[in-house]
């Protein structure tokens, strides 16, 4: 073959630079995550998530918002429109697509804001030990002890409802795990020798922190992230289902499934199509996290 | 007994000390942030009380009525001395006090949630047992698919589906509610729950039309439960077929079955309990989308609706009540892995 010679170069045994070492250890974990057929299908979905989210509303073969009132309700499978039409008139499959680029958007938000926030907490806790520790710990354990979508709601209920609060709530009640897993990694690493080494050349702490410690704790946080965006799709779109998410009309997976209930019996499509994307983008965000988490952690592989 | 014996049961006491300690704290967290919420909520209460025709005077007296004139932290005291009360105000959707409120329907959700844990033990701890015994064959595969299914699909969707399909189209399961409106009030209310109202009555037309209701929410909030059973069940399981005590049992030639069914699952329990009790904690709080669905008038529609309504009293004090017991069990759960597990005993 003759991508033989990046391959050798890419598995060589003795990488020549750091750039190369890392390479090198990231195309043998592709290597063992392709194995994985289910992680691999996770990653499509994931993958066609957003390429539909930036290509979607190009594909679209109606505007989302646009109501035709007297072609309202029509079953999946009419000419036009492939998943029928809701009880506005409105085609079920264009706002799908559009909805993609909410969800990712919500998703994509919540990750920017809850990693980094569990990783400073954690990081600092871990190295600093002491009181800052105990006092940073006792908080974090305190919101883990929080009814999670209670909190959301009663969050969401007073700022308001839309996409934004929706966010602030779900990542104010998602943070405390990622603090916990960077502790105890930055526990794991604080006394080895490579720390002492950076710190004898007298490096800072915040150095240290910063540019020795969160770059180890990443790989976990990551797979965490990928195992927590169905759960943070979920939550958002039970929001949404509440009403308390993105407001209408626009197509929020969530919402269309509310607006789907009340013509349920009659009109199934209508709340089962929103409910069968939330349903394979979760899936599909569960099964690549399960498949990073048997790549990126030697420690469950086995499992 | 050795001289352990004394400092032992000191030590017990000094965990069930911390333990309290930390309950307070957490409660206490859990009341600031209530609090917290109340004050930023957009909408202002004296305004609330007088309208907004009324005069200046008026809206200041409310406002020194209800305590708004004082510092934050004034109000927050007062706000914690009234909560330790069980005063958590009162309903203006309903009229009556919050904590009444919760009471009549609290019932409703630990039914449906109590069903549901049942179900998922029942099955969720077979299924990881057997996972992990039979670790990389189709059935784990099987079981693990099931699992990661109950860990994306939105329940709310998954009930609208349930009703569809076994109460629209097959017809074996009731509607949406608790009882029919006919058998409402047949039985009298000792205890809430309806299945236990109707069994302690004797009355088998009720307890079936009850049961009728409850079966499939309760199958469908189950199904989460047993979706994080099984997956905890199977790694505590694989945790413990590792263990070198387990290769002893196999050279004694004890049978597969008793190797793994009672040496390592015996010692898998003690984690488990955890694990259950974290799931059940999660349920009670987790049937919210699930009761509006259904139109379970439990806790979940109780809070929901009385959001839809602005009324922020209500909501507040759900919340702190729902809060309050998820950290009770929570710790719940702790105490019970300390004195079950010897190793972790203080």
């Amino acid at each position: 073959m003759s991508e033989s010679s990046p391959r050798a170069w890419l598995l060589a045994e003795a990488p020549a630079s750091r750039h190369q070492a890392w390479l090198g250890r990231a195309y043998r974990s592709w290597r063992l995550f392709r194995r994985n057929p289910l992680a691999m299908a996770g990653l499509s979905v994931v993958l066609a998530l957003l390429l539909l989210a930036v290509i979607g509303p190009w594909l679209a073969p109606h505007d989302p918002v646009a109501q035709i009132l007297d072609r309202r309700l029509l079953p999946p499978g009419t000419p036009g429109n492939l998943l029928g039409t809701d009880e506005l008139g409105r085609d079920i499959l264009s706002r799908l697509l559009y909805g993609a680029r909410i969800t990712l958007t919500i998703v994509i938000m919540v990750a920017v804001l809850v990693a980094p926030l569990g990783l400073l907490v954690g990081t600092v806790a871990g190295y600093a030990g002491g009181w800052l520790d105990t006092v940073l710990m006792r908080l974090t354990d305190i919101f883990l002890a929080f009814p999670r979508l209670i909190l959301a709601l009663a969050l969401v209920a007073a700022l308001g409802p839309g996409i934004e609060n929706a966010v602030i709530a779900i990542a104010l009640t998602t943070w405390p795990p990622y603090a916990r897993i960077a502790r105890a990694e930055t526990l794991t690493v604080r006394g080895s020798d490579f720390i002492a080494a950076a710190r004898l050349q007298g490096a800072s702490p915040i150095r240290l922190v910063v540019g020795h410690v969160m770059p180890l704790c990443t790989s976990s946080v990551i797979v965490r992230v990928t195992l927590d965006m169905a759960g943070i799709i979920l939550t958002a779109a039970g929001l949404g289902f509440l009403g308390l998410g993105a407001q209408p009309p626009s197509p929020e997976w969530g919402a269309m499934v509310a607006s789907g209930h009340g013509v349920l019996l009659d009109h199934w499509w209508v709340a089962t199509m929103p409910g069968l994307a939330i349903f394979v983008v979760a899936l599909g965000f569960n099964l690549l996290g399960d498949g990073l988490r048997d790549v990126l952690d030697p420690r469950a592989g086995q499992g | 007994m050795t001289d352990g014996a004394v400092p032992r049961v000191r030590r017990l006491a000094l965990g069930a000390g911390r333990l309290l300690i930390t309950v307070a704290v957490t409660v206490l967290g859990l009341l600031v942030v209530t609090f917290l919420i109340g004050r930023v909520v957009p909408v202002d209460p004296a305004l609330n009380l007088v309208g907004d025709r009324a005069t200046e005077a008026a809206y200041q007296a409310a406002r020194t009525q209800l305590g708004l004139d004082q510092p934050l932290w004034q109000q927050f005291l007062a706000y914690l001395g009234r909560a330790l009360q069980g005063d958590f105000g009162t309903s203006v959707l309903t009229g009556r006090p919050v904590l009444e409120d919760v009471a009549r329907v609290f019932p409703a959700t630990l039914e449906l949630a109590t069903l549901a844990t049942v179900l998922g033990v029942i099955l969720g701890v077979p299924a990881g047992v057997v996972a992990a015994a039979r670790q990389g064959t189709w059935i784990d595969q099987v079981i693990r698919v099931i699992g990661l299914v109950g860990y994306s699909v939105p329940v709310f969707w998954l009930g609208l589906m349930g009703l569809l399909v076994f109460y629209a189209r097959l017809e074996w399961v009731a509607g949406p509610g608790r009882i029919d409106i006919f058998y409402e009030g047949l039985v009298p209310p000792v205890t809430g729950v309806i299945l236990l109202d109707a069994a302690l009555a004797g009355d088998g037309t009720v307890f079936r039309n009850a049961l009728d209701h409850i079966i499939l929410p309760a199958a469908i909030l189950g199904y989460y439960s047993l979706a994080y059973i099984s997956r905890m069940t199977r790694s505590l399981m694989l945790d413990q077929l590792r263990q070198e005590y387990i290769v002893t049992a196999r050279v004694k030639g004890l049978s597969e079955r008793a190797v793994v069914w009672r040496h390592a699952l015996g010692n898998a329990a003690v984690p488990l309990v955890t694990v259950i009790a974290l799931s059940y904690a999660t349920l009670l709080e987790g049937s919210v989308l699930t009761e509006i669905v259904f139109s379970w008038p439990g806790l979940g529609s109780y809070i929901t609706t009385s959001l839809l309504n602005a009324d922020m009293t209500a909501v507040l004090g759900g919340t702190v009540v729902v809060g309050a017991v998820f950290i009770g069990l929570n710790m719940l759960s702790d105490a019970l892995y300390r004195v079950l597990d010897p190793r972790a005993r203080p």
